[in-house]
């Protein structure tokens, strides 16, 4: 058997997977694991991205792949450099939770849904139609996306994993 | 996140001595609660990119229970009190005397309990540092998951995204042993708190 290999996203972090490859995020919880995949080229991107917007960011030279707005672009970028075009793209994601539900009413720890609600927005913006999400809940995911397929794999401790 | 970045040796001892304190306390705390005795490592302070927070817990993945605290008060941060969700169980039957099962299926009324002890725990830790640095210090209502380390220790690091991709954290380990208990603290102060707790304890300040 030839072992798949994987390329690892950690968080606020981004990268693409070509030739059969897979690529993988671990522990999301409240971050959004945003997929792209170009099913012509089997192309697959994916972002983990940690906070909705950038236009909170403090620092003057910040990390892209952080916010969902910056993150976007720039993994299209990635794709399109590896020969993916925009028009033929479409996304998955999986993530957004709210670990701690007791916590809902602290507008900062509602972060998951905006993240969610952020990426959906942006995508939008883009024209790239989602088509399919596991987001919200209250529990963590690792995803993995199989550039071959376009298949994205969801692992949560108590639900199992799920295809989309 | 440029100060933090500049931080003196000497105030990295400062902060391990900030840990040290308060953990000591929440170890005494547990000892009595358990009626046994309970030894604490020495702590640890370091600037951890997020990337290597959850990896101090075991991994993005590795299944922790997990009691998370919100820090209010004069030098807000986020604490959270992880367990071997294994070793919880065995915490529960000694502590509160509760019939538990032996598998990791975890009932409300148990997970209640949990973020009582944590609560418990985080009061004594955050009582001591507030005697200590004269700072109103008070811990939100506990909140309780099991779940992927990664996922729930995200929640910790929120302050800092806004400015970098590193967060300092204060880490204890509880021992025992190895027995009943198998616990970790983590500190995590918001990046503003650090030049108030360094002012209330007489630290120079550049």
């Amino acid at each position: 058997m030839i072992q798949q290999q994987v390329v690892k996203v950690g968080m606020a972090d981004l990268n693409i997977a070509l030739d059969g490859s897979a690529i993988r995020t671990t522990g999301l919880g409240s971050c959004v694991g945003l997929t792209l995949y170009d099913s012509e080229k089997r192309i697959g991107g994916m972002a983990h991205v940690m906070l909705p917007n950038s236009s909170i960011a403090r620092e003057a030279d910040f990390n892209r792949a952080k916010y969902a707005d910056t993150a976007l672009p720039l993994l299209i970028e990635e794709m399109q450099k590896a020969g993916a075009r925009l028009g033929r793209l479409s996304a998955k994601m999986a993530g957004g939770a709210q670990m701690f539900a007791a916590l809902s009413a602290n507008d900062s720890l509602r972060i998951g849904p905006r993240n969610v609600e952020s990426c959906t927005a942006v995508l939008a913006s883009y024209g790239i139609p989602i088509l399919a999400e596991d987001t919200g809940g209250s529990y963590g995911r690792t995803i993995e996306l199989d550039s071959g397929t376009g298949i994205l794999h969801v692992r949560s401790v108590q639900q199992g994993t799920k295809e989309l | 996140m440029s100060t933090l970045d500049k931080l003196a040796d000497f105030e990295m001892d400062v902060l391990k001595e900030v840990g040290n304190i308060g953990s000591g306390n929440a170890a005494t705390a547990l000892s009595t609660l358990l009626n046994k005795p309970v030894d604490m490592a020495v702590p640890k302070v370091s600037l951890v990119p997020f990337e290597e927070v959850a990896e101090r817990a075991g991994g993005a993945e590795e299944l922790v229970m997990a009691v998370f605290l919100r820090v209010e008060g004069e030098a807000p941060g986020n604490l959270f009190f992880l367990m071997n969700p294994v070793a919880a169980k065995k915490m529960l039957r000694r502590l509160a005397a509760m019939e538990v099962e032996e598998d990791l299926e975890y009932s409300d009324m148990e997970l209640s309990a949990i973020g009582e002890i944590g609560n418990i725990l985080a009061g004594s830790y955050l009582s001591s540092l507030a005697d200590l640095t004269k700072l109103s210090l008070a811990p939100s209502v506990p909140a309780v998951a099991m779940d992927m380390a990664g996922a729930v220790l995200v929640y910790g690091l929120m302050q800092y995204g806004e400015m970098g991709d590193t967060a300092l954290l204060i880490e204890t380990k509880f021992l025992d042993g190895g027995e009943v208990l198998d616990g970790q603290f983590f500190l995590i102060p918001d990046p503003e708190s650090f030049s108030t707790i360094f002012r209330s304890l007489g630290v120079p300040l550049e």
